[in-house]
């Protein structure tokens, strides 16, 4: 896999709201609540994204329950890898800028 | 006091934020979109600044309304593959896309729309204009390039976003 994809900020979001199960207002709510309400994932941009996920094999829908009717989605193996990688490079442009300006500290 | 008003409009396709604009601003003096019609726009009286509307070009019918209706969005109607919806103010900030790439990829379908039915427009025209027996030739090539004219303005639109990319997302 290619090991230098960087995420955009919503495509993180999502990905990580979809540790657990999660349907798309529980993921919008999620990415809110998570960012302090810093990050709202607008409806459509939402179902774009989630259809492009699916494609990659990130996430997967759910077998949708009859009663609710609402399409639960959920991280793959790959999607949890491409999440951690992205963690990663993260943490290391948190420690390049903190190494950088920790005298204007 | 009536209830409802009719009002009939015409909107170029590439003008559909200005479309979204002006609903806004009825929604905001008190007559919020119920019933959508070829150029045609059916208001109800709605407390002034009680909803949002919003407009999205989404052809396909996968769901995507359903899902809509989901995170709380009323569906109003579809007019020629764009559908519209409307949102209570007082229920939280009402957006269809939040990020430039989704906004990008909304014109990108605009655009594909556009371009298709100015080719058909340009073929049945140049086809026309050949042959003798038809003289109607020129209402398609008129056609094609205003949709042409349409398919730049949308180009425009999509570079000024793509600029802004290069530096955030």
């Amino acid at each position: 896999m290619n090991e230098n994809i960087v995420l955009t900020e919503s495509t993180y979001y999502i990905l990580l709201s979809l540790y657990r199960p999660q349907h798309g207002y529980g993921i919008m709510q999620q990415a809110d609540q998570l960012s302090d309400g810093r990050v709202r994932l607008a409806a459509g941009t939402l179902y774009g994204a989630l259809n492009a996920l699916c494609e990659k094999g990130w996430i997967v829908p759910l077998p949708v329950d009859k009663e609710s009717r609402k399409k639960e989605y959920k991280l793959t193996e790959k999607g949890l890898q491409v999440l951690k990688n992205e963690l990663e490079r993260l943490r290391q442009l948190v420690k390049n800028g903190e190494e950088i300006l920790k005298e204007e500290r | 006091m009536e209830e409802r008003k009719v009002i009939r409009k015409w909107i170029w396709v590439w003008d559909f934020e200005k479309e979204e604009r002006w609903l806004n601003e009825m929604a905001q003096s008190g007559w919020v979109l119920d019933k959508i019609g070829y150029c045609r726009f059916e208001f109800k009286r709605c407390e002034p600044g009680e909803y949002v509307v919003r407009l999205e070009l989404h052809p396909e019918n996968d769901g995507y309304v359903e899902f809509m209706q989901e995170t709380g969005a009323e569906y109003i109607g579809n007019m020629l593959q764009w559908k519209y919806f409307r949102k209570k103010a007082e229920e939280g900030s009402f957006d269809i896309f939040s990020d430039i790439d989704s906004r990008i990829g909304h014109l990108n379908k605009i655009g594909k729309m556009l371009s298709g039915i100015g080719t058909a427009n340009l073929v049945i025209g140049l086809a026309n204009s050949i042959n003798p027996e038809v003289h109607m030739g020129w209402i398609n090539l008129l056609c094609a390039t205003l949709l042409m004219y349409g398919l730049g303005r949308i180009h425009g639109k999509k570079e000024a976003l793509e600029k802004e990319r290069l530096l955030h997302e």
